[in-house]
């Protein structure tokens, strides 16, 4: 069964903006998915719908087999929101928050409190149990939110930029707690800015620009579309000009770093027999860009000529 | 677990937020409106009162007495739902409510019970103060326990429209302001319609809060200036269509969804 199936969504606001013309989305059970796009692309749209934060305009969403507008409440209690922005009392205990949204999907008090410590525990945020929100900092503001969208056990959580202005060690450890309730059954959406983030943590993608889905794959597939890598080689010992490298572009960014563009078809290990040859040792690579990042821009970029061109 | 079962834990879980919220504040809460019905009591009870002489029949101080009480009612039952729900609004943390399965009925009535208990509070509060000032008999112990409730209840529903339509700080304190105090002061709480002249006296007919402070003190001291029947037949009127116009709101999702 697919955690999550949106069939023809449309969305047009108020003012006649068109956020979202028509996606059709699918993400299985147990996925660790990721929806990316530029800013004003559609993402938070979507997600408000699924959420019921906003009304759409048309079409269809089913979680878990409900259908949101046909069984609303069943469909409802299936899913956690970590938005983007802080949506809580910044007056009201941090234990109380999440004991009152316990209480909303009808936990009761005491097993809402036992649910609210253990997951208070496991975020690091025990200490500041009593403490009222607004008195937190910013990574665990985050981290209170994702505490209260788990509260009630979701079977699927979006997660709507979790790490935006977090610090990289809280970053980490938050991705490990993603990987760990994934691994435990969660479907998870994630919308990020930081491509590292959805590449290292998710299996399935789906890019939205200008309100249409331009790109839905599995991550592994969607890299391999990548036709050129250009690497970054730290070289051992200085060189004064770029080496002759035939079929491979080689530029030489300073004496010790080598630039140079590898397409699919080129082999890694001819290119370092080339360089050996020459007496040139590389004695560590990194790719310039990220992958994901170099894939999503060309998508996105691909997207914006289609549109100029019709 | 069914659906009700559900409905009413969240229910609750509103409703005590709501009493904990403004617990949490007594000072801004329930402080002031002791201390104002306090000076209302010494001001225009004793001080002034006592040269006005008798309303009705009874000291000046005992015909205002329920007026006082219901007053310190209607203010805080609409005072804590219009503040309570504008700043669920402001904060976003109304999203915490739209996502999970809570019915609009249910959020409604989680947040006028809220507004009823804050009345309840402040008017036990007054009543208590009034005690230090006048022998309060009690005409009707039921009657004045029914218009306490509905009349909370009313207003109640009544802020949390309010809310619902207010964008900034200033839209929750003009209706306040400018409707609901003089409304109050115009309802017969500090004088008996009678003693006005025919046209402000069929003025005052139109002000829905004249028939709450008349049954109010008809449940009290036994005399009113209007019919109870038609003045429980009016609370009821209104409270039906303040609620309907209410949930209407919320599935239309008028000020919290675009």
């Amino acid at each position: 069964m697919a955690a999550l199936i949106i069939e023809n969504l449309h969305k047009t606001y108020r003012n006649g903006f068109e956020a979202l013309m028509g996606i059709d989305l699918k993400v299985e059970q147990g996925d660790f998915f990721a929806l990316l796009g530029p800013n004003g692309a559609g993402k938070s749209t979507a997600i408000s719908i699924i959420a019921s934060l906003i009304n759409k305009t048309a079409g269809r969403v089913e979680i878990y087999g409900h259908d949101l507008d046909r069984q609303r409440d069943q469909a409802k209690r299936l899913i956690g929101l970590v938005p983007q922005e802080f949506n809580f009392n910044m007056w009201e205990p941090v234990v109380e928050i999440l004991v009152n949204q316990a209480g909303y999907y009808g936990i009761p008090r005491k097993l809402a409190f036992e649910r609210a410590d253990e997951a208070l525990k496991r975020l690091g945020l025990w200490e500041k149990r009593v403490t009222q929100a607004r008195w937190l900092s910013g990574g665990m503001k985050r981290r209170l939110m994702i505490a209260r969208a788990l509260v009630h056990q979701p079977r699927l959580l979006i997660l709507d930029e979790p790490t935006a202005g977090v610090d990289i060690e809280i970053r980490r450890s938050m991705w490990d707690f993603m990987r760990e309730i994934n691994r435990k059954g969660t479907t998870i959406i994630l919308t990020t800015h930081y491509l590292e983030e959805a590449e290292s943590l998710c299996r399935n993608i789906a890019i939205i620009d200008h309100g249409r889905i331009v790109e839905q794959t599995s991550m592994s597939r969607l890299l391999s579309q990548l036709h050129t890598e250009v690497f970054l080689l730290n070289l051992a010992a200085p060189i004064s000009s770029a080496p002759a490298l035939p079929e491979y572009q080689a530029t030489l960014i300073d004496s010790e770093t080598l630039e140079v563009e590898v397409t699919r078809e080129q082999s890694m290990n001819q290119l370092f027999a080339l360089l050996s040859d020459q007496g040139i040792e590389v004695s560590s690579m990194r790719n310039k860009q990220n992958r994901l990042e170099q894939m999503f821009v060309d998508l996105v970029d691909g997207s914006k000529q289609m549109r100029v061109s019709t | 677990m069914n659906s009700w079962q559900i409905y009413r834990i969240a229910f609750q879980t509103i409703v005590t937020k709501e009493i904990l919220r403004f617990m949490r504040i007594w000072v801004q809460t329930l402080l002031p409106p002791a201390i104002t019905t306090t000076l209302y009591f010494v001001i225009f009870g004793r001080l002034i009162g006592d040269r006005i002489g008798e309303m009705d029949g009874y000291r000046y101080i005992d015909f205002i007495v329920p007026g006082l009480i219901l007053m310190s009612v209607i203010q805080n039952s609409y005072a804590n739902v219009v503040s309570s729900f504008f700043g669920t609004k402001l904060q976003h943390y109304i999203e915490e409510l739209l996502i999970a399965p809570v019915p609009h009925w249910v959020i409604l009535s989680g947040y006028v019970i809220g507004g009823v208990a804050r009345g309840t509070m402040v008017g036990i509060l007054v009543t208590i103060i009034s005690l230090f000032f006048t022998d309060l008999s009690i005409n009707s112990y039921g009657l004045t326990l029914l218009v306490f409730v509905l009349t909370s209840v009313l207003f109640a529903l009544a802020g949390f429209i309010n809310a619902v339509y207010a964008k900034t700080f200033d839209d929750i304190s003009i209706v306040p302001t400018f409707v609901l105090t003089p409304l109050t002061y115009l309802g017969g709480v500090f004088y008996s319609i009678e003693l006005l002249p025919g046209f402000w006296q069929q003025l005052s007919l139109a002000n829905p809060v004249l028939y709450m402070v008349n049954t109010f003190r008809f449940g009290i001291l036994g005399i009113s200036d209007i019919n109870v029947t038609l003045a429980l037949t009016i609370i009821l009127g209104f409270i039906a269509i303040l609620t309907f116009y209410s949930l209407r709101l919320l599935s239309r999702g008028v000020g919290i969804k675009d």
